[in-house]
């Protein structure tokens, strides 16, 4: 490994998988129909699975004898590095998917750069998780489509919920200080080609789903990815840590 | 032929191997579908087998890992360690095909191999053959079948169900 990933970026890539699946999770047996609930709940299998090897490398990366499930159960919400856009609520299906495709959006082409990163051990697991991400893309991208182009009701209910989460995707696109730096050693992608191959997915979407580009107004930026998290979050999070928190010596 | 623990060579612990089916597919091994990367024997005697997911959550995993040692135990008696390695990923390419095979016997539609290394492009309308009548109409009914690593289809001549199994 010559240029290790920032520890609070395999953070970032853990949380957002771990976050967004336990999320998905609650759809479980809830879906509008049978093939939405089995690709919900095996999107959020895939997502937990990349979320404990990003876990499992920052435990060793901290060292101490942690695991991935120490990370998961034990840490409290000013610990979490994900974006915010993986912790707003499910809210209604269309609000789900579209928050699923926005994050799709971003995810596989990020995945898909980080295979070069000279961090050997990233590098391998975006590998793995980039073949899963561009199926979780190829769904929720042609579902978004198809709803957009579909009738009033269901165009509605993805252009209100384009609304309502298009501030929150630039906390995964915009450059931070730090990412420049690391962007320059090899670590991560350059976030301007991240950026760039975002927008390609998104206009062909909206285009052809016919739905608009929200008017922003503001953005958040890297709120998230410096601990800071909403109220639905301390909610999700106790629930998620429920259990090993109430008996830290269960055993399956 | 018995192999004991001082005689065992590498190739008796891939024949015991070749007994130990996927706990998804049971009709195959995870030889068959290409698991099993590599398998070691120690300067003390005992082995150790490389293993590596198919997709990043496969629950198998643990199950997968504890039927390695039982037949390892059971075939040459050595205790035998597993590790899972990621890279380079699994693919569905380096499915067997005497795998592939047994998979069309049982309904399920083996995965094309990937042209040169790349992904099935997305959007790819890939006309399935039917495994029960072979007819070319069909459809798919769901992106995700019983488990991740296929998808659900349905004959528009024959009307019966079959599933896929992805090319990853």
């Amino acid at each position: 490994m010559t240029s290790p990933l920032d520890l609070d970026q395999v953070y970032f890539l853990g949380d957002n998988g771990l976050i967004l699946s336990q999320q998905l999770g609650a759809w479980c047996g809830r879906s509008p129909d049978l093939e939405e609930d089995i690709a919900l709940a095996n999107t959020a299998l895939d997502l937990l699975g990349q979320a404990k090897l990003w876990l499992g490398y920052a435990a060793e990366r901290r060292g101490g004898g942690s695991t991935a499930n120490d990370l998961a159960f034990k840490r409290t919400s000013k610990d979490f590095r994900h974006a915010l856009l993986v912790e707003q609520p499910n809210g209604d299906y269309g609000h789900t998917l579209v928050r699923q495709f926005l994050f799709d959006a971003w995810h596989h082409p990020y995945l898909d750069l980080l295979q070069a990163s000279r961090d050997q051990r990233a590098a391998a697991i975006a590998a793995k998780a980039v073949k899963e991400a561009a199926y979780h893309l190829e769904r929720s991208q042609s579902l978004v489509e198809r709803l957009g182009a579909g009738t009033d009701e269901s165009h509605g209910y993805m252009q209100r919920a384009l609304n309502a989460l298009w501030p929150f995707l630039a906390e995964l696109t915009e450059e931070t200080e730090r990412d420049g730096e690391a962007a320059a050693s090899g670590a991560v992608p350059d976030p301007s080609q991240v950026r760039a191959r975002v927008e390609v997915v998104l206009e062909a979407a909206l285009k052809r789903g016919g739905l608009t580009v929200p008017t922003v107004t503001a953005t958040i930026t890297q709120r998230g990815r410096r601990g800071q998290h909403g109220q639905a979050f301390e909610a999700l999070l106790r629930e998620m840590q429920f259990l090993p928190r109430s008996y830290p010596e269960a055993t399956w | 032929m018995v192999a004991t623990a001082q005689s065992a060579n590498a190739r008796d612990l891939w024949e015991c191997l070749e007994d130990v089916p996927d706990p998804e597919l049971p009709s195959i091994s995870i030889v068959a579908l290409g698991i099993v990367r590599t398998v070691e024997r120690r300067e003390d005697g005992s082995w150790a087998v490389v293993i590596t997911p198919t997709y990043s959550g496969c629950p198998a995993m643990g199950a997968i890992a504890e039927d390695i040692t039982t037949a390892v135990d059971a075939a040459v008696s050595a205790p035998c360690t597993v590790e899972v390695q990621l890279s380079p990923p699994w693919t569905t390419d380096w499915i067997r095909e005497d795998a592939r095979q047994e998979m069309q016997r049982n309904g399920i539609v083996p995965p094309a191999l990937r042209a040169a290394g790349r992904l099935v492009p997305i959007r790819a309308k890939q006309a399935l053959e039917c495994p029960r009548c072979g007819s070319r109409s069909t459809e798919r009914v769901s992106r995700f079948g019983a488990t991740a690593c296929k998808s659900l289809h349905r004959c528009l001549e024959c009307l019966e169900p079959f599933e896929h199994f992805k090319a990853i």
